[in-house]
């Protein structure tokens, strides 16, 4: 059914009101037809009897009380879907804008999903090696994960994702199966084209889908987009067996449109103004990553978002780590010491590694080595502010190699090139020389079995 | 008696309906074609609110809302057990059959299954007289626990019509109660219960009896007695969950409800995998065999995730009083206090803190006063225990609702950030984490554990706290300078930390540990102490004594002493001695 109105009764930022309205439903997605032949796109948030409020989408400048015609289509959002969108750019809102021509979808899908039941899902297991030893070796990412880079302005987040998106192999018979689905969301445009450029050199651009809503685009399309793609992402994984991973990028834009949108319809804020279903909207994005039983594809998500002020307490990265499974936290001090990739273990954590990794995985010792590098490393920071204190002279000698102990694990471990690709095993055998230097006996997580087999004392005479 | 109602507004999950004058606070409703299932949240004259338990999406004016005359209840019988629902109590796995791998709208599926057949054995004979709470048949739930079904709580009368004992699913009627009115009632295996209302019982008695977790830090430091209440509160990465995990394995109760509620889905993936691979070093028996899961992870509609705390509670009341000890994990209470928040905005309501409604402490309260160990209406005994997860904002514990808890709970049970960093797990904060239960179980420890028990606890944490106390004094000017006694704490300290305070929770054996062996442990430690103490009166430096290797050693025992074996430690005893021997006589 589809009745047409002439104009509002209101119109307040991206929402406007409509009286009279017959048939309307909850979630629908309205038309708007300005008189320049401009057409819009919003739905219906809010129904009260024959009233309706539409959050229009692409902005409402330009409207008037009187001249739009809105029609309602009778449906929720939901985009066209094919194999064809391989290769293909979107805007924020599922449009084709490479012009290259519509999608002759095979496939028409609500872009707000659905809840995975939870006996539906299988736990992931299966490691994802990217090349980068802190991720492979101290917070691995796993097949079917979502593991958010937490960033901050002026950090390399960008090439992070995309050295893990180069280097990123899903394992054996993967490689013709895997694609990768991009939404950018209010990012600049230096940061779109940098992916796609990123994209095109490693000759993955034809197994990419972009869906972008820069910063420029309208906000009320922002929170769409992350949804576009996910439908994208999960039609490709669940119907056309593919691996696919999905970078989102940036979840803070995300968020704070979500705050725009909440305070010019009048909710009632919760902390630091942003709504109080922040997390449940969070959680609709993020929660649409896994593996199902019985399908041969999987969803991985690497959504990057920028802390303000780096402040992970603050409740983006806050609520994002609450359902995301750990974070990889990106460090203003090591970026500042020209380390690359900047990540700091010590916040950085994947909560699905402990079943992706040891034997039968990568290595038994793994799981004993990360623990034994976390254990020291955050002793190293302890050394470091007594140092800072007393100096570095008045150290103990044990303190002494913890300092030199913390200076090689970022300088040799942490740190390496944008083009270094390292193996597990090139990885592992990097954590193992770094423990020798320090003594054996403070060597308390890993089991004597390992000591025996890997460790090797490096006093300061050998180097 | 069937009432309707149409819809008129629609704001999210929160519906207003006009024309319904006579539907009930918390009944549950149908809404709409595809019959959304709801609840009662608000009456006014010619208009009543609300909350519907799933997507609203589609939903339009005008639409039918329909009662049902019956407040918002689940269903409680066999068949719960080794089963995993949804926050209102549908069978995920019913679900998938019906509906695939994502959850659609308008799904209805019956809570229990309705075709299996119970071997049940009738307990009473016709004429009777019945009791409220008192079992008219058992049945073989799971291989460990053997199901009553009761007479409903407020009924009374005589038995007629009992069915002789054999197969019966959970609609079948079972005997027909005559109360004193003379009014027949049927009785089955199942029965409702609103999930609002607590299931009433004959005393409530103070908590008398640990509850064994196996987890050192809790056991022997912190611990919880059957029926009694404690929050988990930790920022994200410090291990809440994996710590409810370990409490739902090893928890030395009959029967587990985990309600994961606004959390990961993987994670009750996990959970379900795990349990049903899992056995029970008490029974034997699979851990999922005494277990009931409630998964309404974060991105079920929020509706559903305040209900599912309630629904859990139920279920757990429900086997208490058949006489089981019963223990709750809730991962996590905040969702469930920002699922209230969440819904009172959409109602317009007043906010107090950080926008949560002025109401978040009572109903706090009132969840967490339903633990407690009873006397049952059929005056046998039981228990529920809370264990609730808070995941503060920001890791902020003076935030609304790990304060709110704070109240109502007695014991604390701090997750810290900087222990999770060093990945020393169970991450829990020696320092401001508290158990009020101690007084409590004081009696069962001299019976159980020995005269020491205590004495022994209070050595340990006070070791724990002077060492805190010298760390602040080393950070500022390094260990080197204190004089020896200071410095075994801290070596001592340390010992207590990685060799009894941390524990694995991957580990084959120290992921559980019998309490008799923490006790053991204890005291190899503290001898250890005394023994260093005495050689550092003679004058031997600390350093010296370090270079031995005993530190290490003692260590170490977690886990080279297997749990059946605990004879192993008493060798510790002489090694200790030896080592004092050779230290005191070499000068």
């Amino acid at each position: 059914m589809s009745v047409e109105y002439i104009g509002f009764s209101e119109i307040n930022g991206a929402f406007v009101a409509m009286e009279g309205v017959s048939g309307h439903f909850f979630d629908e997605i309205a038309e708007i037809s300005l008189p320049g032949g401009q057409k819009k796109l919003g739905k219906i948030v809010e129904i009260q009897g024959d009233k309706a409020i539409i959050q229009v989408f692409d902005g409402t400048e330009d409207f008037d009380l009187n001249s739009a015609v809105t029609k309602l289509t009778g449906h929720p959002m939901r985009i066209k879907l094919s194999e064809e969108i391989l290769g293909r750019v979107f805007d924020g809102l599922g449009r084709p804008i490479d012009g290259l021509g519509e999608i002759y979808g095979d496939s028409v899908r609500n872009i707000n999903g659905a809840a995975i039941n939870p006996v539906a899902r299988v736990y992931p297991r299966n490691l994802i090696q990217t090349g980068i030893s802190t991720i492979d070796g101290c917070a691995t990412l796993i097949r079917g994960q979502k593991l958010p880079i937490f960033s901050g302005n002026g950090l390399p987040h960008d090439q992070l994702a995309a050295q893990i998106v180069r280097q990123a192999s899903l394992g054996a018979g993967s490689a013709e199966n895997f694609a990768i689905v991009f939404a950018a969301m209010g990012v600049k445009y230096d940061v779109a084209d940098f992916f796609r450029r990123s994209f095109e050199e490693s000759g993955a651009l034809s197994r990419v889908v972009m869906f972008l809503n820069l910063a420029n685009d309208p906000v009320a399309e922002r929170v769409i987009t992350p949804r576009a793609a996910l439908t994208a992402a999960e039609y490709l994984a669940f119907e056309k067996d593919m691996h696919i991973l999905v970078l989102l990028t940036d979840m803070t834009a995300y968020a704070e449109a979500l705050r725009e949108l909440s305070s010019v319809k009048g909710e009632i804020p919760s902390r630091k103004g942003y709504p109080g279903y922040l997390y449940s909207e969070l959680a609709s994005l993020y929660e649409r990553a896994g593996i199902l039983r019985g399908a041969k594809g999987s969803v991985t998500q690497i959504p990057i978002l920028t802390m303000p002020n780096d402040d992970i307490t603050h409740p983006i990265p806050d609520l994002t780590a609450y359902i995301t499974e750990g974070q990889i936290v990106l460090d203003r001090r090591l970026h500042q010491q020209n380390i690359y990739p900047p990540i700091n273990i010590l916040p950085s954590l994947s909560r699905l590694m402990k079943d992706g990794i040891g034997e039968g995985y990568t290595r038994a010792d793994h799981p004993d080595l990360s623990n034994q590098l976390y254990s020291s490393y955050a002793r190293v920071g302890e050394v470091r502010a007594l140092a800072a204190v007393i100096g570095e002279d008045e150290l103990s000698d044990l303190d002494k190699q913890y300092m030199r102990f913390g200076a090689a694990f970022e300088s040799l471990y942490v740190n390496q090139s944008r083009l270094d690709d390292r193996p597990v095993a090139e990885t592992l055998r990097l954590g193992w020389e770094l423990l020798g230097l320090l003594p054996q006996k403070e060597l308390d997580r890993v089991s004597a079995a390992y000591l025996e087999q890997y460790y090797q004392p490096r006093t300061r005479s050998d180097r | 008696m069937e009432t309707t109602g149409e819809i008129y507004g629609i704001n999210g999950p929160v519906l207003r309906v006009i024309n319904c004058d006579d539907f009930h606070m918390s009944e549950t409703v149908y809404a709409g074609p595809e019959r959304l299932v709801g609840e009662v949240i608000g009456i006014k004259k010619g208009l009543s609110v609300v909350q519907v338990f799933e997507d609203t999406s589609g939903l339009a004016p005008g639409g039918e809302v329909r009662g049902t005359g019956k407040p918002f209840s689940v269903t409680l019988g066999p068949g719960i057990l080794a089963n995993i629902f949804d926050g209102i109590q549908r069978p995920l796995k019913m679900i998938e059959r019906a509906v695939g791998p994502f959850i659609a709208r308008g799904v209805h599926v019956s809570r229990l299954d309705q075709e299996r057949l119970w071997e049940t054995e009738l307990l009473v004979k016709d004429g009777d007289p019945l009791l409220p709470g008192m079992a008219i048949a058992q049945t073989r739930e799971t291989p460990v626990i053997l199901h009553k079904a009761m007479v409903p709580p407020g009924l009374r009368g005589r038995a007629a019509q009992v069915k002789p004992s054999g197969r019966y699913t959970v609609a079948d009627t079972l005997l027909t109660l005559i109360d004193d009115a003379g009014q027949a009632h049927e009785l089955r295996l199942c029965q409702e219960w609103p999930i609002r209302v607590p299931r009433p019982v004959a005393a409530v008695k103070p908590v008398s009896r640990p509850l064994i977790t196996g987890q050192r830090v809790i056991d022997t430091l912190f611990p919880i007695g059957k029926g009694g209440m404690a929050a988990l509160p930790g920022g994200f990465g410090t291990g809440k969950t994996i710590t409810q995990h370990q409490f739902a394995k090893w928890s030395d109760a009959d029967i587990i409800i985990y309600i994961g509620c606004g959390e990961r889905g993987n994670e009750m993936t996990q959970v379900l995998e795990d349990f049903s691979g899992l056995q029970d070093p008490r029974t034997g028996s699979l851990l999922m065999d005494r277990t009931a899961l409630i998964a309404n992870t974060s991105n079920m509609p929020v509706a559903a995730r305040e209900a599912s705390i309630y629904t859990g509670i139920t279920i757990a009341e429900y086997y208490r009083d058949m006489g089981y000890h019963v223990a709750i994990m809730a991962d996590s209470t905040s969702r469930w206090a920002e699922a209230l928040r969440e819904l009172s905005g959409r109602l317009e309501e007043m906010p107090a803190e950080e926008g949560f409604p002025a109401y978040l402490a009572s109903r706090l309260a009132s969840f967490y006063e339903r633990a407690g160990e009873v006397e049952t209406l059929d005056h046998s005994e039981g228990s529920v225990t809370i264990i609730g997860a808070v995941s503060p904002q920001g890791a902020d514990f003076s935030e609304p609702v790990t304060q709110n808890t704070k109240r109502f709970v007695r014991c604390f049970w701090t997750l810290d950030r900087n222990l999770a960093y060093a990945r020393h797990f169970p991450a829990i904060q020696w320092l401001t984490s508290y158990s009020e239960y101690l007084d409590n179980l004081a009696p069962w420890y001299r019976e159980n554990v020995g005269e020491h028990f205590t004495d022994h606890r209070a050595e340990i944490l006070k070791l724990l706290n002077q060492e805190s106390e010298l760390m602040e004094i080393v950070k500022l000017i390094g260990a080197d300078v204190l004089p020896d006694p200071q410095k075994l704490i801290l070596e001592i300290g340390r010992v207590i930390r990685l060799g009894f305070v941390q524990q694995n929770a991957y580990h084959p054996f120290d992921t559980y540990v019998p309490f008799d062996k923490q006790m053991k442990m204890m005291e190899v430690i503290l001898r250890l102490y005394d023994r260093c103490r005495e050689l550092v009166e003679l004058g031997r430096p600390v350093s010296l004594l370090r270079s031995d290797g005993i530190f290490e050693r003692v260590v170490a025992v977690k886990y080279n002493v297997p749990n059946d074996n605990i004879g192993l430690l008493d060798a510790y005893f002489q090694e200790i001695d030896a080592f004092y021997d050779r230290f005191a006589a070499a000068l």
